[in-house]
């Protein structure tokens, strides 16, 4: 199961971090004159919804691409804690199932109360 | 200032920031935030969130080493984890109704106490008195040492855990791995090997960053522009970094350096803080 979770960790930043420098490379190709400005919070971008991202990969937005590369890096330690919650199933530990769930539950209620603010 | 030479002098500083960070086991965001805040003037809420993305990064990849090694304990990890992740989501809940100036103040409190945290005298202790709650949650363990295997066992699980929340909000409110709490927690509490410590912290650092990430996702605080070369470069760091680990051992001069440096650009954020000027 470590061998597992091993790998699970390093394929999940290997293959985040070359979606985020594919996307880096468009970004910087289209808009490397351009001048932005960073010093206030410039609100949510609209990549930020599910459809406004899919939209910006279509389209091969740079940003949008460099977006998805994020999620999926985000996404890497939560897969690693499926994967040991299935660890603990095979090992019949029911107390470290419920364990690993309710971290799971935790992160789940964040990402959907996140909105809020 | 056009985008080409901002991203290419957050990569340059990013990879300085990786290096530094995995020499002396604190993690990037440590230098990242003041870079990106004082330096190039962007906004707070944006530098977290991009430190919030690297540490995810340099946390999950070395971790991936330290499993396989079967150093890390991933029970007391798993357990411990309920206490930074619900500390991470109320830090990250509450991150937005802080002024920029108090995060900056907050911040730079923080850094330096970490920093003086790491030149501690690491005494190597093994406790074996076994403790009920501790067998009950199986959190005693082993670990490959070099004359064999070395039981230990955990002392003092309230405890910990409580520091643990502490950890996880101070994470989820500045972007922190949190990593120099956690392994105090673990050391001092808990009566935990220094190496389990250390491994089990790294292990953890990545689900409590992923769970405050999906709160600044959300809000838009992570910018793509922004964290595309702070991810990028702290990665390359990190991984120049333990390789030239692997080959000295010594590190203690590093260390004044690292201390030096972070004090040096914590004070530089409070002073702005406390200005107004973040």
């Amino acid at each position: 199961m470590q061998a597992v979770i091993g790998w699970v960790l390093r394929i999940g930043v290997i293959v985040s971090i070359s979606v985020v420098f594919v996307g880096g490379v468009i970004y910087i190709s289209r808009h490397g004159g351009a001048i932005p400005d960073y010093s206030k919070f410039n609100g949510v971008p609209n990549f930020v919804q599910l459809h406004g991202l899919i939209n910006g990969i279509i389209s091969l937005k740079g940003r949008s691409i460099i977006q998805a590369g994020i999620i999926l890096l985000i996404a890497t330690p939560i897969l690693r804690i499926v994967f040991s919650t299935i660890g603990f199933v095979l090992e019949k530990d029911y107390l470290y199932i419920g364990i690993s769930l309710l971290v799971l539950l935790i992160i789940l209620i964040s990402s959907i109360s996140g909105h809020v603010g | 200032m056009p985008v080409f030479e901002f991203t290419l002098i957050i990569l340059v500083g990013s990879c300085f920031a990786g290096l530094l960070g995995s020499l002396t086991g604190l993690g990037g965001g440590f230098i990242i935030i003041p870079l990106l805040t004082v330096f190039l003037h962007v906004d707070i809420h944006y530098a977290i969130g991009a430190s919030l993305v690297s540490i995810i990064a340099t946390s999950s990849g070395s971790a991936a080493a330290y499993v396989k090694e079967g150093i890390t304990n991933m029970r007391l990890g798993m357990f411990l984890e309920v206490a930074t992740t619900l500390g991470a989501v109320t830090g990250a809940m509450v991150a937005v109704f802080f002024p920029t100036n108090l995060l900056a103040i907050l911040l730079g409190v923080i850094l330096i106490t970490s920093a003086l945290l790491t030149l501690r005298k690491k005494a190597v202790q093994v406790v074996h008195q076994k403790n009920a709650l501790a067998v009950k949650l199986k959190l005693n363990g082993s670990y490959p040492g070099e004359n064999g295997t070395i039981q230990y066992s955990v002392s003092r699980i309230g405890g910990g855990f409580v520091m643990m929340l502490f950890a996880g909000l101070l994470s989820g409110l500045l972007g922190i791995g949190s990593g120099a709490l956690k392994v105090l927690a673990m050391d001092n509490i808990m009566r935990i090997p220094f190496k389990v410590s250390t491994t089990t912290s790294n292990f953890m650092i990545g689900v409590t960053g992923a769970a405050s990430a999906v709160v600044y996702l959300q809000r838009g605080y992570i910018e793509p522009s922004i964290s595309m070369p702070v991810v990028i470069g702290v990665l390359i760091g990190a991984l120049v970094g333990s390789k030239i680990l692997v080959k000295t051992k010594s590190s203690g001069w590093l260390r004044w350096v690292f201390v030096v440096v972070v004090i040096g650009l914590a004070s530089q954020l409070i002073y702005n803080g406390l200005i107004g000027k973040i």
